[in-house]
């Protein structure tokens, strides 16, 4: 979600060799949805702030030489995009069997099973293999709290569920620890999650979580149903009141 | 923390004092901090997790911080860490069992020209081979027991 | 230290602090930054002075603590001035010694010889100070003429003709990017008047370079001067230091300096009695080498994990607190003052045609001569290495020099006559960095010094991003296995392509350049790696005949 702008202008910019218009307060990202065209995505979550951290959306601009993130990039006049390329096809599938290769994903057995933005990617994006070894960490799931199950083995760390109770709920009760390769997600003082005491039990985690990662307790394999219709009145919501 | 007028922003300076203080940062001080500061819970733990200068376990009576940077890699760090484990049986990251020694790594203490070094209990020792860091070793350790007796 | 407010104050302590050093008739100089001090130089100063003592000669002589004076592996130095006689591996016994012969030849045994390259051929502008003044007496860094500058830039000059002074030296970022200085100046001075901060990056997380580490344990009035020119240029009132934990001694002579400057007023409100006010504050680091990163560090003085944020946009547009931010490096603003003092003309004059003035290098590793040179831009490795440096110990043959830290380059011996600048380092397939510079020889596997650096970048990744989180921990895993002697010619297809998806997906400068050592020594050092693969893998390889 980025802020609105003063000045905003209505410009006008290519994409994939079709002129588009676009007002300047927008990113690449929200002209490209309007006008149909798909660019993939994984950390970003209409409502909640971008962090361009998974850079699927990472996009060709004409007359740069490194690739621009979709989702955080602002539109400007005149400017060319290119959203699909072989480059770039090879860059998205390499960055999907990354994260396959970096935790337990297991499409099988998960209750996120044809619900999975993970999953529906690497169909999407043709990724049917992996080329590097699987690193199988070993992570506990923890089932302490009484309505939610966290699983670290599904987590692509893509932050939305720290992004949504921080922001939306405003319990913050999830936040990264550690730092890379071994950064997770914790509650509290990574303490078993029935067992914190700031989580108001909103749900708000499930919903938004894109893989299998943390579910509703009593569904089981492909059962995952989200309720994600509040997330757009968020960016109204806010922006009427600033 | 009063310092900076408990302001949000000076987290890492509190949990630095913290560490100062008491050598490591305990869970009670991480719900100290957060309640002083105001801040969430698992956003005090997460900067205390990424930061590799803080630590939440105690250290042994004396820290032993080898230097892993090129300089003092390239001269032989790991022939240094080969003499400590075989001596105290303890790596990188590890404290002895009678808690008397804690072995620590640091990227760079920016001291290349004497590589390979090491700080011990706050002083650095350059230039260092296999013999002359066991043998300031059992200096330091063997000098806190003489004292004590 | 008395209050001075105009030139003439300067002038007048510059004065008295001259006719008292000429009224000594020798002065001894003994390192006190923190290499020497680790072997010892603490207890040599103490043994001198107290010689000097026992022997009545303190009115003739006088005896200081210094900052670096460069040919660290020599250490404790002692320099007897104005002789220029320099003592290396002084122990506390040779005081005796020293003293006898202060007026007498030197001490044989210790002289080390000023005729040499190392001390010949260095262009001392960043470190011309180092090892000539006391880093905790502000008055000897005004005898030095320093804060000169500031005084000149208060009472000659508007912002803008300070900005363009420092565009016309053609200075670059001294951290690692290069960028050029005035235009980041000039771009922050352009988004008007509002709250904005200076930020002085003293992070070094490059292992191997202490460049900055000796300029402010040194020098540390140096750096509050570029500061604060930089500030009145850019319109700045409040600044930040943002300094890694694992430097204490540096930050305890920072206090102190900053204090001192606030007594002289050259720091604070109504600077040198003008309208121009400027605080400066340390902030800790906390060993996080992604915290060098200009958008990690401000995340990091805001109380924050160190996690970059997607540039667009820049700091200077908005950064610490959301607001305009200028960020500069230790050696960038120690550049400052001489800019101001001599004249962007003058700097430009230095170095070559794209990369102006001097550079500080640390030279560590297989090398005689460790320690810090500075030399201007355009020196040629050879005579950084072997002249300077004075070659590679044990007889032993030069393989390659690694530069700009952990996400720089391995440069092969057969380059040895190029230039070092950003562009020469850059079409080899390495980078300046901050100017770290490790000498390998043969004794050393460049595939265990790619793997060793790979590493560094799965420790120091700050997990944000898939590519450089995932991506470094795989190469590292390549690695291993290839010099485990368990990899084939398809793993090193995998790892040439993961160099080129971290390399060009990743957030932020960490990952975009943690395959460079990867790459750089796949360029030069193939048959290196190929050695180790199964013997199998090696006879294909050969038939190949080399073909990439």
């Amino acid at each position: 979600m980025i802020r609105a702008q003063q000045n905003v202008q209505v410009i006008t910019l290519i994409i994939d060799g079709a002129p588009v218009g676009a007002r300047t307060d927008e990113t690449i990202l929200d002209v490209a949805k309007q006008n149909n065209i798909f660019i993939p995505t994984l950390c970003h979550l209409e409502g909640l702030s971008v962090i361009g951290a998974c850079r699927l959306c990472l996009v060709e601009v004409k007359g740069l030489n490194r690739l621009l993130p979709a989702c955080v990039t602002r539109v400007q006049e005149g400017m060319e995009v290119t959203t699909i390329s072989e480059r770039l096809t090879r860059y998205r599938r390499w960055i999907l069997e990354l994260l396959f290769s970096e935790r337990n994903h297991v499409c099988a057995v998960c209750v996120a099973n044809g619900f999975c933005e993970l999953q529906s990617l690497a169909e999407k994006l043709g990724m049917d293999h992996v080329r590097i070894p699987y690193r199988h960490p070993k992570f506990a799931v923890d089932a302490t709290h009484d309505r939610f199950v966290s699983d670290n083995n599904r987590c692509i760390l893509c932050g939305r569920c720290v992004r949504v109770c921080g922001e939306v709920e405003g319990a913050h009760t999830l936040d990264f620890m550690g730092r890379g390769i071994l950064s997770r997600v914790v509650s509290d003082l990574d303490q078993p999650w029935g067992e914190s005491v700031t989580c108001t039990r909103c749900s708000k985690c499930v919903q938004v979580c894109p893989t299998g990662a943390i579910m509703e307790k009593g569904r089981t394999f492909a059962e995952k149903f989200e309720r994600r219709g509040f997330l757009p009145y968020l960016t109204t919501m806010r922006e009427e009141q600033s | 923390m009063r310092k900076h007028g408990f302001s949000p922003h000076s987290l890492i300076e509190a949990l630095h004092s913290v560490q100062d203080t008491f050598g490591y940062i305990d869970r009670e001080a991480l719900i100290f901090v957060s309640g002083s500061l105001r801040l969430p819970l698992s956003k005090v733990y997460g900067v205390a997790t990424f930061y590799h200068y803080f630590t939440l376990k105690p250290q042994g009576k004396h820290t032993c911080v080898i230097c892993t940077g090129t300089a003092c890699y390239i001269k032989g760090v790991p022939a240094l860490l080969d003499s400590l484990q075989a001596q105290y049986g303890v790596t990188l990251g590890e404290t002895t069992a009678d808690g008397e020694l804690s072995v620590l790594s640091a990227r760079c203490v920016g001291a290349c020209g004497l590589a390979p070094v090491a700080v011990i209990d706050g002083h650095v020792a350059g230039k260092l081979t296999p013999e002359s860091l066991l043998k300031r070793l059992e200096e330091v350790i063997h000098h806190e027991l003489h004292h004590q007796s | 230290m008395s209050f001075t407010t105009n030139l003439e104050d300067l002038i007048h302590v510059r004065e008295r602090v001259q006719t008292e050093l000429a009224g000594r008739k020798h002065r001894i100089h003994v390192c006190v930054a923190a290499g020497c001090l680790s072997s010892g130089s603490a207890d040599v100063l103490a043994a001198l002075k107290k010689t000097i003592q026992e022997r009545g000669l303190e009115s003739t002589c006088l005896v200081k603590g210094v900052g670096c004076m460069g040919p660290c592996a020599g250490g404790p130095l002692v320099c007897i001035e104005p002789e220029g006689i320099y003592y290396a591996q002084v122990q506390p016994s040779d005081a005796e010694e020293i003293v006898e012969k202060l007026d007498r030849e030197p001490v044989a045994r210790l002289q080390m010889s000023t005729d040499e390259p190392f001390f010949t051929r260095q262009k001392k502008i960043v470190l011309e100070n180092c090892g000539r003044i006391d880093p905790e007496e502000i008055d000897d860094y005004i005898a030095a003429k320093g804060y000169h500058a500031l005084y000149k830039t208060l009472a000659t000059m508007t912002p803008s003709e300070v900005i363009a002074e420092v565009v016309k030296s053609g200075l670059r970022g001294r951290g690692g990017a290069g960028y050029p200085t005035g235009l980041k100046w000039t771009t922050v001075a352009k988004t008007g008047k509002q709250q904005k901060y200076v930020i002085c990056n003293a992070d070094e997380g490059d292992p191997g370079a202490f460049m900055d580490r000796s300029i402010l344990e040194s020098d540390p009035h140096r750096v509050l001067e570029g500061m604060a020119i930089a500030a009145y240029a850019v319109g700045a009132d409040q600044g930040y230091i943002y300094i890694r934990a694992e430097y204490p001694l540096a930050i305890e002579r920072l206090r102190k300096a900053i204090k001192q400057a606030e007594q002289g007023t050259f720091l604070g409100k109504n600077i040198m009695g003008t309208t121009f006010s400027f605080h400066v504050e340390l902030r800790l680091g906390a060993g996080a080498y992604v915290c060098g990163e200009e958008t990690a560090l401000i995340a990091s003085i805001e109380g924050g994990r160190g996690t970059p944020r997607p540039r667009p946009p820049y700091p200077a547009e908005s950064g610490l607190f959301g607001r305009s931010t200028l960020i500069n490096n230790v050696e960038t603003l120690a550049n400052i003052a001489p800019i101001i003092r001599y004249g962007g003309e003058w700097y430009s004059q230095i170095g070559t045609a794209q990369s102006k003035g001097t550079k500080v290098f640390a030279l560590a590793g297989k090398v005689k001569n460790t320690g810090l040179i500075e030399v201007p831009m355009g020196a040629t490795l050879k005579e950084i290495i072997f002249d300077i440096g004075g070659g590679i110990p044990d007889g032993k043959k030069l393989k390659a020099v690694q530069t700009g830290g952990p996400t720089g380059g391995c440069i092969p011996e057969d380059k040895i006559d190029m230039p070092v600048d950003y562009e020469s380092l850059a079409q080899v397939g390495s980078i300046m960095g901050s100017g770290g510079m490790i000498v390998i020889d043969e004794t050393s596997s460049m595939v265990d010094v790619a793997r060793y650096f790979m590493e560094f970048s799965v420790s120091e990744s700050c997990g944000k991003c898939v590519p450089c989180r995932v991506g470094t921990s795989q190469m590292h895993d390549i690695l291993s296995r290839v010099l485990k002697g368990e990899a084939t010619e398809h793993d090193l297809a995998i790892l040439e392509e993961l160099c080129d998806v971290i390399k060009n997906t990743s957030l932020c400068g960490l990952g975009q350049s943690a395959p460079n050592p990867v790459l750089s020594t796949l360029r030069y050092f193939r048959k290196e790696y190929e050695s180790y693969l199964r013997p199998a893998e090696q006879a294909a390889a050969n038939n190949h005949g080399g073909v990439q």
